[in-house]
């Protein structure tokens, strides 16, 4: 299936692009998606234990199923206001 | 009609935004603007850009409206957050909280900026004399009950 990756802020910066498409294989979760952006771009690791992440603009957690389409964010600590 | 959440990168009316509350039986309204400032910690800073998550940040302000509303009744409460680029003394975030009396109209504003920097998707980048870095605050997470309980402690403090 495809996904679509997003990435925001420094994440972002460090791909050099903010939508990432993937395939994904059947059953994989948010977690999986993450790793092959990590693979790809060794960089983001540094932020494995402080992102959060939303499916189709929606938080959800690492443990997530994801679905073929789905739109998988990744969100450095948020610094509005 | 004005929205009472809106992620928007036109400069913020606050006047707009305390007109758009309802009137009836409001005697209070507190109003709080975030500026642009020029320094953070040691840097002069030249300006800032701010970026979102458009959809999920709308729905984080959105949440934050039905939190207070559950703590604070009877207060209207009205968030606007600007995006994109912003120069020293712009406002970036109004929020604007109405209520029969002072003290819930205070407490629900303080209440209101401090979730968004908590679970809000919006990130600043940071332009300074020498640089520029992308500033990160908390790890987003509305589930968390112990940040909304710190918030709340904070805006009944």
């Amino acid at each position: 299936m495809r996904v679509t990756g997003r990435l925001f802020a420094r994440l972002r910066d460090i791909a050099g692009r903010g939508e990432l498409p993937r395939e994904a294989p059947a059953g994989a979760n948010v977690a999986a998606v993450w790793s092959s952006l990590v693979a790809e771009y060794p960089e983001l690791s540094a932020y494995e234990r402080s992102i959060s992440c939303a499916v189709n603009a929606d938080y959800s957690r690492f443990t997530a199923a994801v679905a073929d389409g789905d739109e998988i964010a990744f969100l450095p600590p948020v610094s509005g206001g | 009609m004005i929205p009472s959440t809106l992620i928007t990168a036109a400069p913020l009316d606050h006047a707009a935004l305390v007109k758009a509350l309802d009137g009836s039986g409001i005697g209070a309204v507190a109003v709080f603007l975030g500026l642009v400032r020029d320094h953070n910690k040691g840097r002069k800073v030249l300006h800032l850009e701010y970026e979102a998550y458009e959809p999920l940040a709308l729905r984080g302000l959105d949440l934050i409206v039905a939190e207070a509303r559950e703590k604070w009744p009877a207060v209207t409460l009205a968030i606007h957050h600007r995006i994109g680029r912003m120069a020293i003394g712009e406002a970036s975030v109004a929020i604007a909280a109405a209520s029969p009396h002072r003290a819930d109209a205070f407490a629900a504003s303080r209440y209101a900026i401090e979730r968004i920097k908590q679970i809000v998707p919006i990130w600043k980048h940071e332009y300074f004399e020498g640089g520029d870095v992308w500033i990160e605050g908390a790890t987003a997470d509305p589930d968390n009950a112990a940040a909304r309980e710190e918030a709340l402690r904070i805006a009944c403090a």
